[in-house]
């Protein structure tokens, strides 16, 4: 049950994708987020979509796997697309009571609900194709001018890490934890809405007791290799450019230069001949 | 009586992380039989176990209780959780109550019964494990590692399983613990008559006590049989990472050299009966 969670798990396919420097891959995320609020034209979704579908063919991750992933923001989504629907002002063309559809609502609620859904599969992606340590890496190697102005890029590395480490870790114990109280006759899913949130605290508390105890074990294991962290470590992976790192960086400046042409310059075009776009 | 037929298992199918844990296991597990689990770590032992009691749904195979399908649409598999007890490895990770007694309570009050009987029963299943009644009211984050772990199987038993399986009940514990945990199956085995199904590293502890023993490897059942019948074959054991007690290895050396001992033996009593037997010929 709990596995179905995908957001920030890792799927090894071994693609190009999953090669590519870690940087790359942040910095691709970044621009690609940043470009999502670039365009408003019909075409500009066309170019982002299309690259999107590309990139998903190419990291070789299920389209289905990604899906399931949206679940946990299934009700963000539909949110998104009811308030716009309902809420923005122009043309009606129905209506029952208060509620009113106009033309520019449908738009914008079309236009908002996938624009949200690049954003979460965009960013997925990468951390599908990125393991978590890859991307704590990525971070700290890119971030590193930070460190100048005193900002301790290599202790939040670290939790981060950390904290991306546990999480498979604590979910597995959770379901451990659900299975074994399962055996003793607990229901989860059953019962008023009352008994559920009771149902939750045979879990929680042993939930909670085995995080701390993980946390103080593994204090104690780095206070005992006396970590030290940032200073005079050295890496047996340094990061380092290859060939088709800096030909990702190139591709996502053509995405750039595409995008912006294609909004800003052949959308008025198309406008002009098919002017209900 | 449990009856697995082809049973096999694969964790998320359908994905590049799609791994098989269990291929065709069939079993009969029938009433009151006292049944060793041994295989190497990732043989597919803990997957099979959690099959009996319908927490996992094989991919492939039926499993039936008495003879019904247990994932019939109509069986109900809460009510098999409380006919198949499975006490988890380290089961101790799953006290959460504030004292002794309200957690051992947990599995007969889920089961909706009459106050006086889930008190009866909670009693019951303490004194069996050993829990002296001072304790009762302790908190169990209060009790050693052995004491909680008792507690934890208290919870179990207290459903009045007819089938009790543990995995590893014994991992982690010192030798003291070890003794007191396994003391306390055997007499669950007594007092009750209930079948019991240990899975276990430590082939000493299987020989001592099981009439039957069951070998994992690669998700399948390699041997199935008396101890006697099982740890014969030590030297394949070996092979797959796992070993005879050391009693057997004892007696099988022993009939290489010539000592004529009728057979490997699987207990150090049996050793012994043999060896003096031999001796007074």
């Amino acid at each position: 049950m709990l596995r179905d969670i995908t957001i920030g798990q890792y799927y090894p396919s071994g693609s190009v994708l999953h090669r590519l420097d870690p940087r790359v891959k942040l910095f691709w995320t970044l621009l690609y987020i940043v470009s999502m609020f670039v365009f408003n034209t019909f075409l500009g979704y066309v170019v982002a979509g299309v690259t999107l579908i590309v990139l998903i063919k190419i990291s070789r991750v299920p389209f289905k796997f990604m899906v399931k992933g949206l679940k946990a923001v299934w009700m963000l989504l539909i949110f998104t697309l009811v308030l716009n629907l309902f809420m923005t002002s122009g043309e009606v063309i129905w209506q029952w009571k208060f509620l009113k559809l106009t033309r520019e609502g449908i738009r914008t609620a079309v236009f908002m609900g996938l624009r949200l859904f690049f954003l979460i599969i965009g960013s997925s992606l990468m951390t599908l194709t990125t393991t978590p340590n890859q991307l704590t890496d990525g971070l700290e190697t890119g971030l590193r001018g930070l460190k100048k102005i005193k900002v301790p890029v290599h202790e939040l590395a670290m939790m981060m890490s950390i904290a991306l480490r546990f999480i498979p870790i604590l979910l597995e114990e959770t379901d451990k934890i659900m299975k074994a109280q399962a055996a003793r006759g607990a229901d989860f899913d059953e019962g008023k809405f009352k008994d559920r949130v009771k149902a939750l605290v045979p879990i929680f508390v042993p939930l909670f007791v085995s995080a701390f105890r993980r946390a103080n074990d593994l204090a104690m294991a780095m206070e005992a290799r006396c970590y030290r962290g940032d200073v005079n470590r050295t890496r047996m992976n340094p990061l380092k450019y290859k060939q088709i790192d800096r030909i990702a960086y190139l591709l996502q400046f053509v995405y750039l230069a595409v995008l912006i042409c294609a909004d800003k310059l052949l959308a008025p075009l198309l406008t002009k001949v098919l002017p209900m776009l | 009586m449990l009856y697995l037929d082809k049973v096999s298992y694969t964790y998320s199918p359908g994905t590049a992380m799609a791994m098989p844990a269990l291929h065709e296991v069939s079993l009969e597990i029938p009433d009151g039989q006292f049944i060793g689990i041994i295989g190497h770590t990732g043989s597919g032992k803990s997957t099979l176990i959690q099959h009996l009691n319908g927490l996992v749904k094989p991919t492939g195979g039926v499993i039936y209780y008495n003879g019904r399908d247990i994932w019939d649409e109509d069986f109900s598999r809460k009510e098999l959780r409380t006919k198949v007890g499975l006490v988890f490895q380290y089961p101790e990770h799953q006290l959460f109550e504030t004292t002794v007694v309200k957690d051992v309570e947990f599995g007969p009050r889920n089961m909706k019964l009459e106050n006086l009987e889930v008190q009866l029963r909670t009693f019951e299943a303490l004194k069996t494990v050993g829990i002296s009644d001072e304790l009762y009211d302790a908190s169990p984050f209060d009790l050693s590692g052995g004491q909680k772990r008792r507690v934890a199987i208290a919870g179990v038993l207290a459903m009045k399983p007819e089938v009790l399986v543990l995995d590893e009940p014994t991992a982690g514990l010192d030798p003291a613990g070890r003794d007191e945990i396994l003391e306390a199956i055997f007499r669950i085995k007594r007092e009750r008559n209930i079948t019991v199904i240990l899975v276990s590293h430590s082939m000493e502890d299987v020989a001592r006590f099981v009439d039957r023993i069951i070998v994992m490897e690669h998700g399948s059942v390699k041997y199935d049989g008396s101890p006697k019948e099982v740890f014969r074959n030590y030297k394949e054991l070996e092979e797959i990472g796992l070993a005879a007690p050391d009693v057997t290895y004892l007696t099988a050396m022993l009939r290489e050299r010539g000592v004529g001992l009728p057979d490997v033996a699987t207990t150090v009593e049996e050793a012994a009966d043999m060896i003096e037997r031999y001796c007074k010929h």
